[in-house]
């Protein structure tokens, strides 16, 4: 009898020994002279079970997990046995509570095909998406975009649809076809995570893009803290090249439309649509004053459209099925799925996609199990580093663009941090500061001045320096960066800075809040 | 972790070379440099200008931007620790202050000896196994200061 096992190639469960317990699987199977086939996935999302195996039964995948190398021969063993007991065991994958309880379309096969096998992408899905775009047409394409409320999941939120709508009315030589894939955001690992382990659900995703718009370029704009991604990424879209579905004549020679994957340089500002078209032009990653828009005046000039990979991502799902069954999950004008990235010091951290409308309570205590160390959770980083700290008296908010800015916060890529009752939240708001310093691009005076005198300023209130005048000084300095800033990076330090100090203004040497808000 | 070459004017054209043609080449044409040479070496500097057709000043701007760009090789082990938010609240301060201990070097600097480089990097995208680090290119999650410390023994 065969034995078919799935072991994650996704660097998040490579970083805790997924190689090694590749490797052991395979010595323990050699050794019995057993022919087993080990086949390598992204991961399915659930880090603190990683790494997480899986085996083939008659009755579905049974996965063990978190599994050391030194439980090779005892796994082997009960995979033997048909996905048979092992204090590992964890049963059905889609069982397990974490899993079962969301929603995934855009992550439909990550964790679950072999990212670089075109034959299984097809088999789960793969590609219809692009046939319906084929079958409706470009200008019923974006229509469908449109209708289906999707929204920027790199975190500015703008319809994805009234983009591309704009570059296919745009006059331009040439059009193209950007992938926003700098996901520079602590906590954020969901970009990561589709180009590791389904890389063509984004390459499809450019492809229906590029023929929506009229484009024939597209380029990946991939930081290079992601070397598996990149490897990944570039081996998917030779697999696709080879087979016809990127080049000259894609789609039977209906359109000609190519990816190029660019690495970047450590810059985190990149992220910023305007600066990483700079980076991709060869130049120093600067912000672009706007207008005009990319949507006008992109890379070299010319009509772009630049996206999100999880934007990007969520295309193919969406034609496939229609916009309507995506637009009706969600909630106000946040429609369809996230995929919310729990990071930090929670017990279950991971991706969980889901509908817009969980509340953050629901999320960090009862989906995330609370803390790693046991401690009470103190305070929530919400949308990366330039988010607002959540304390707890608003975990009732929920996971909508409008609802998080009307608490002066932002869900940005979807990244939750998470921090116990250990944390020191004037040091916190120090580093927004200093983080803000280090990767301010230079280009305006708020934001790169601003941030050296907001650790300044921070520094003299941890030190108890004349604390009133200093915290005045520092809510008009995060004004002044607010409102004065080119773009998020100087423009949106402030939330982490202002939170902090709002909500928890004892770590600032000031006294508690009297009541507790939202309450 | 391999080594690097010396540094070779024709070998250096040849790179030029082979990545120029493209459009935005410059980000390719270093990257392809510093793989090679293990940072962009003072002369690559006009050569790349040159087949560029821009000035040196554009080609240093640019080089000094960007964090990964180096103007000398870093030591022969390069050890990246995550300094970002995800991995602060798992005790990122704790770790980083006994690795700069343990390496005997603070953050940013390489060893006298040149053997290691220690230096902080903003997000691995390994936040719900934080804290975490890449050590000469290889992931590494939930360290812990023992973790580490065997991490950093193991290095030839």
């Amino acid at each position: 009898m065969s034995l078919t096992l799935y072991v994650p190639r996704d660097a998040g469960a490579l970083a805790v020994g997924a190689e090694a317990v590749a490797a052991a699987l395979l010595q323990a199977a050699s050794r019995r002279g057993l022919a087993i086939t080990l086949v390598r996935t992204g991961s399915r999302g659930l880090y603190w079970l990683e790494p997480m195996v899986e085996v083939a039964t008659p009755g579905g995948r049974i996965a063990y997990g978190p599994v050391d190398p030194a439980d090779a021969e005892a796994l082997l063993e009960a995979a033997l046995a048909g996905g048979g007991a092992h204090r590992l065991r964890l049963g059905a994958p889609e069982q397990i509570p974490f899993l079962k309880r969301q929603t995934r379309l855009t992550f439909a096969r990550c964790g679950i095909t072999d990212p670089l096998s075109l034959d299984d992408y097809r088999a789960h899905g793969g590609y219809l998406g692009l046939q319906r775009a084929l079958s409706l047409g470009t200008a019923a394409t974006i229509e469908e975009v449109v209708e289906s409320g999707l929204r920027g999941r790199g975190g500015a939120g703008f319809p994805t649809g009234i983009k591309w709508r704009t570059v296919a009315a745009a006059e331009g030589a040439r059009k193209y076809i950007v992938c926003n894939a700098d996901e520079g955001d602590s906590g954020t690992f969901s970009d990561r995570m589709v180009m590791e382990g389904d890389p063509f659900v984004l390459i499809e995703g450019m492809t229906i893009a590029a023929f929506a718009v009229g484009a024939d370029k597209g380029y990946v704009y991939l930081r290079s803290e992601y070397p598996h991604a990149i490897a990944t990424l570039n081996d998917a879209i030779a697999l696709a090249r080879a087979e016809g579905l990127l080049g000259s004549d894609v789609a039977g020679g209906r359109f000609a439309f190519d990816i190029e994957v660019r690495v970047g340089a450590g810059a985190y500002v990149c992220g910023e649509e305007t600066a990483l078209l700079d980076s991709l032009e060869g130049k120093r990653g600067q912000v672009r004053a706007k207008p005009p828009l990319p949507a006008h005046k992109g890379l070299f000039g010319q009509p772009t459209v630049i996206n999100n990979v999880i934007s990007l991502a969520s295309v193919p799902v969406i034609l496939a099925d229609g916009a309507a069954s995506y637009r009706d999950i969600g909630m106000g004008r946040s429609r369809g799925t996230m995929p919310i990235q729990l990071a930090g010091n929670i017990r279950h951290g991971g991706l969980f996609e889901a509908g817009f409308g969980v509340t953050l309570g629901e999320l960090v205590d009862d989906i995330g199990g609370g803390t790693a160390s046991g401690r009470p959770v103190r305070a929530v980083q919400v949308g990366g580093p330039l988010g607002a700290y959540f304390p707890r008296a608003l975990f009732d908010t929920p996971f909508d663009y409008e609802a998080f800015a009307a608490r002066d916060g932002l869900i940005g890529h979807g990244g939750v941090v998470v921090f116990d009752d250990t944390v020191d939240m004037a040091r916190q708001a120090r580093f927004a500061m200093a983080f803000c310093g280090i990767e301010s691009c230079g280009k305006c005076t708020p934001c790169r001045i601003g941030s050296v005198r907001g650790v300044e300023v921070i520094d003299r209130i941890i030190r108890g320096e004349d604390r009133p005048a200093q915290l005045a000084l520092l809510e008009d300095l995060c004004n002044t960066m607010k409102f004065g800033s080119l773009c998020a990076l100087g423009g949106f330090t402030p939330y982490p800075v202002m939170s902090a100090l709002r909500h928890f203004p004892e770590d600032f040497g000031a006294a508690p809040p009297a009541r507790v808000a939202a309450e | 972790m391999r080594g690097f070459a010396m540094w070779q004017p024709d070998r250096a054209a040849a790179l030029i070379a082979a990545h120029a043609g493209q459009d935005g080449a410059l980000l390719p044409v270093l990257h392809a440099i510093q793989a090679e040479f293990g940072c962009i070496p003072d002369p690559a500097v006009p050569m790349v200008a040159d087949a560029l057709n821009l000035t040196r000043a554009d080609v240093h701007g640019v080089i000094s931007f960007y964090h990964d760009f180096r103007e000398v090789p870093a030591g022969r082990h390069v050890v990246k620790l995550c300094r970002a938010e995800a991995c602060q609240a798992m005790g990122g301060d704790a770790l980083a202050a006994h690795a700069e201990a343990a390496c005997g070097v603070a953050l940013g600097h390489t060893t006298a000896d040149g053997r290691l480089t220690l230096e902080a990097i903003y997000c691995l995208g390994l936040c719900a196994t934080a804290p975490s680090a890449l050590v000469d290119g290889e992931v590494v999650g939930r360290l812990t200061i023992t973790k580490l410390d065997r991490v950093l023994e193991a290095l030839p």
